[in-house]
């Protein structure tokens, strides 16, 4: 069990984040103290909540290039309606950013599913939709911090036994969805889908359906993040969370995700995540130019994709006897 | 663990020729495996050459290193007796050597022309491609092999016998010395297969070594002059065919002796547990109605293209009939979806084992249950112990060797990844088992494995039906014989009528 462990992706990433950490406390000691370290946990939520949902998608060998729009959606929905019905209790406004980022994700996943449109192409074109009915319903104006209303602004900031909420919702979306894609019907559907359609057909497995249900999940978790990233952030406009959707895709390939499908787990999205996080949030401190910052995020990228592929090199057949008992 | 004893080397009895293609103490290491162990192979023009050996014996591994796909570790390549490195395939493409493949590796998209002449085409002004040179070429190769293929058409209109001339005429246009064919008539109907022998007789006359790898004993005596036999990656005997039978190639291949091929049944059909009546599609098939019986092997027999696997796939849910209906223990069903064909008690393992039978990134146990999780879980949460169990129950049964059923499937043999299979499907629980072409591309020693397993399923009361194109297998194993041509059924045979030869007329219309 143990020896797993060490030799797979995950273990690697935990290493890589041991390694960075290090790197960076050489420079910036303050930045691994606990304190900075659950900052930089919460700052990374978002970023983990829509890798889980990314990585679901990915593993029914489809992509969604849609979450981020469908938080500026959601976000911005959810702002305008705390605007316009300012007491409305925050168990309210979540299950509408929830609800309003499933159906943004179901509409993806019917057009994947009953009109075969590559994943690909529907989520760009649903991308710039919602991009679009953003601006549509804002008149392109901005929601600022006075006036939304004070507890919409405080929920995901409200500390609980010493974390904020932000950061409790993503520790509890690992944890459920840890428990799902391991423990349940619909969890292996995910992985069978993607790790040989035809063989997931053939088993009683609608491929087509699975594949939408994970676009549903992607879309609520998006949904979720849309309301408290514009809690958090206090402001809501047109082009809220631009290019993040590149990010996600990142944290999950940096995280061992597949993009062929199949391969990839909650853990890795998390780590992915995570290690995403660190960097952008040290870079600043450790001083290097914003211009550098970049380069060191994709080459961070193309670094894990490359071990990714190794990994993935087929070690040859097992054909001898010995050497399969051996395994 | 490898016996040494029987391994016979008689060079002096092979042709005294010039070799034109040798590999000499080839060996060949991958993490973990050695595929080959020092192996000679030598080939003669205008000489065929049969590679014989299980699945997993190397041959792929020798085509591979011919082709220059992989390199060896050990020993060399000698061309015209010069050691010669094939660092990559143009290098062996560009000393003479080509390779048809089992499943031809051509392009669907491009014309005959293209795929015919890819990387080679004649050049014109400005070093563009000639396209009115190529055409006349690639039609003066086709009727030169007497293939009615118009070189402007695109490959995926082509069949797949086709297709094989095709990949010939690619052999023959960047001017081969050596052409390898690999299980060339694996997926050709009867006719298609003797077009292929005289277009082998004609290479062979043109001078070229011809390394001819496939399972077929009857074609191997048939169409080959010299043996080489492989056994676990190492060389066991090589000599002409003339000086050996076939019960010594099979002896040199297994290792041992196979003498009873098909098993003996008893044959005591209980009740009627499927029925399907006026079964159609507007397209693949119409008026297919018969009875199944548990404890029943029911053949289905046919040319390539008669529409049995796709009467399969519609009786499975995957695709939809436009009428008919279809009785389980003579309740009616409807099935409208593989799960659905799941729930009945009907399953289908497809011919196509390795694309549409494993996963190959997941573990074995999730595998084994894949099919039946709504039997191990509540409200969609899975039970991990009873999960285990079962899995553990079915791979016991078929003798599955793993360390561990947490093995990813792709890790395993190819014979463990089709136990897995066999596993899945049993693990339903099933009343219909399909089986189609169960042993098409499976050594001679597995083939037995395969049958006596198929007959203690029919003895345990499963009803089977078997899509075999193998008229041995088809006469050895079943009860009964539904011949299918041209998408109806042609005939239905059982008891003195099984013969080969009505077999072939029902089948091809005559």
């Amino acid at each position: 069990m143990l020896k797993r462990f060490i030799t797979s992706r995950e273990a690697l990433l935990v290493g890589a984040i041991a390694v960075l950490l290090v790197l960076i406390s050489f420079r910036f000691p303050a930045f691994v103290t606990p304190g900075n370290l659950a900052s930089v946990f919460n700052d990374t939520s978002p970023l983990i909540l829509l890798a889980i949902g990314q990585m679901i998608v990915i593993l029914t060998k489809c992509i969604d290039l849609s979450v981020a729009a469908n938080l500026a959606l959601t976000g911005m929905v959810v702002s305008m309606v705390n605007v316009a019905a300012p007491g409305l209790p925050i168990v309210v406004i979540l299950m509408i950013a929830i609800g309003l980022g499933t159906v943004l994700g179901m509409f993806n996943g019917i057009l994947v599913w009953k009109l075969r449109i590559p994943p690909i192409v529907v989520t760009l074109g649903t991308m710039t939709i919602f991009r679009g009915l953003v601006f549509l319903i804002s008149g392109g104006k901005w929601v600022n911090s006075h006036e939304m209303s004070p507890a919409f602004k405080a929920y995901p900031r409200a500390e609980l036994l010493g974390l904020p909420v932000l950061s409790w919702i993503a520790i509890i979306a690992v944890i459920v969805f840890s428990v799902v894609m391991t423990r349940t019907t619909l969890g292996r559907a995910f992985y069978a889908a993607g790790g040989n359609p035809h063989a997931a057909t053939y088993a009683g497995i609608n491929v087509g359906k699975t594949q939408f249900w994970a676009f549903t999940i992607s879309g609520a978790l998006a949904g979720l993040a849309g309301y408290l990233w514009v809690s958090r952030f206090a402001v809501a406009y047109v082009d809220i969370a631009g290019g993040f959707e590149l990010d996600v895709v990142a944290a999950c390939v940096i995280g061992g995700v597949s993009i062929m499908g199949g391969i990839g787990t909650v853990a890795g999205a998390l780590l992915g995540a995570l290690f995403l996080g660190i960097i952008k949030n040290a870079l600043p401190v450790v001083d290097i130019s914003p211009f550098w910052q970049l380069a060191i995020s994709g080459g961070a990228i193309i670094i894990a994709v490359a071990l990714n592929a190794q990994a993935n090199r087929t070690k040859g057949r097992i054909i001898l006897k010995q050497a399969e008992q051996a395994t | 663990m490898l016996k040494q004893t029987d391994k016979v080397v008689p060079s002096e009895k092979l042709p005294t020729g010039h070799a034109v293609l040798a590999l000499k103490g080839v060996t060949k290491t991958f993490p973990g495996v050695k595929a080959l162990s020092d192996v000679s192979l030598t080939l003669y023009p205008g000489t065929v050459t049969a590679l014989i050996g299980e699945n997993g014996a190397g041959k792929s591994t020798v085509v591979k290193i011919l082709t220059g796909i992989y390199q060896p570790d050990g020993g060399a390549i000698l061309v015209d007796a010069n050691p010669t490195v094939f660092s990559v395939p143009q290098a062996a493409a560009d000393n003479g050597v080509t390779a048809i493949h089992q499943e031809t590796v051509l392009f669907d998209e491009l014309s005959v022309a293209e795929n015919i002449f890819l990387g080679h085409a004649p050049r014109g002004s400005f070093g563009l491609i000639d396209v009115k040179t190529m055409m006349s070429k690639a039609r003066a190769l086709l009727d030169g092999i007497g293939a009615q293929i118009d070189p402007e058409h695109k490959l995926k209109d082509l069949g797949i016998a086709n297709k094989h001339l095709v990949a010939i005429a690619r052999a023959l246009s960047i001017d081969a010395r050596v052409v390898i064919m690999d299980e060339p008539t694996a997926a050709l109907s009867h006719k298609e297969i003797e077009e292929l022998y005289a277009l082998v007789e004609s290479l062979k006359a043109q001078g070229k070594a011809i390394l001819f790898i496939s399972h077929k004993f009857d074609e191997i005596f048939r169409i080959a002059d010299n043996y080489t036999v492989f056994r676990d990656g190492q060389l066991i005997g090589d000599g002409a065919i003339k000086d050996v039978s076939e019960a010594d190639l099979v002896k040199m291949m297994v290792g041992r002796d196979v003498s009873q091929i098909f098993p003996q049944r008893t044959r005591q059909p209980g009740k009627a547990v499927l029925k399907v009546q006026d079964y159609a599609h507007p397209t693949e098939f119409d008026g297919i109605g018969f009875e199944l019986r548990k404890g029943e092997i029911l053949g289905f027999y046919g040319l390539v293209g008669a529409g049995r696997s796709e009467f399969m796939q519609s009786l499975f849910g995957i695709t939809r009939p436009s009428a008919g209906s279809v009785e389980i223990e003579g309740a009616p069903v409807q099935i409208k979806s593989p799960a659905d064909a799941v729930a009945n008690g009907i399953v289908y393992v497809p011919e196509d084992r390795g694309q549409q039978g494993a996963i190959l990134d997941l573990p074995i146990f999730q595998n084994v249950t894949l099919p039946s999780l709504g039997r191990i879980s509540g409200n969609g949460f899975l039970r991990l112990a009873e999960e285990f169990k079962l899995a553990r129950e079915y791979t016991e049964r078929l003798d599955l060797r793993a360390a561990s059923l947490d093995t990813h499937v792709g890790n395993l043999s190819g014979g463990n990844q089709q136990k897995v299979v066999i596993a899945k499907w049993l693990a339903t629980q099933p009343k219909v088992i399909i089986l189609d072409e169960p042993t098409k591309g499976v050594d001679i020693g597995s083939k037995a494995a395969v049958h006596e397993f198929m007959a203690e399923l029919a003895a345990q009361g499963l009803a089977i039906i078997m899509v075999s194109s193998e008229i041995p297998e088809v006469l050895g194993m079943s009860d009964r014989v539904i011949v299918m041509r041209e998408g109806r059924m042609a005939a239905e045979l059982s008891g003195d009528d099984l013969q080969p030869e009505t077999l072939v007329r029902h089948a091809a219309g005559i």
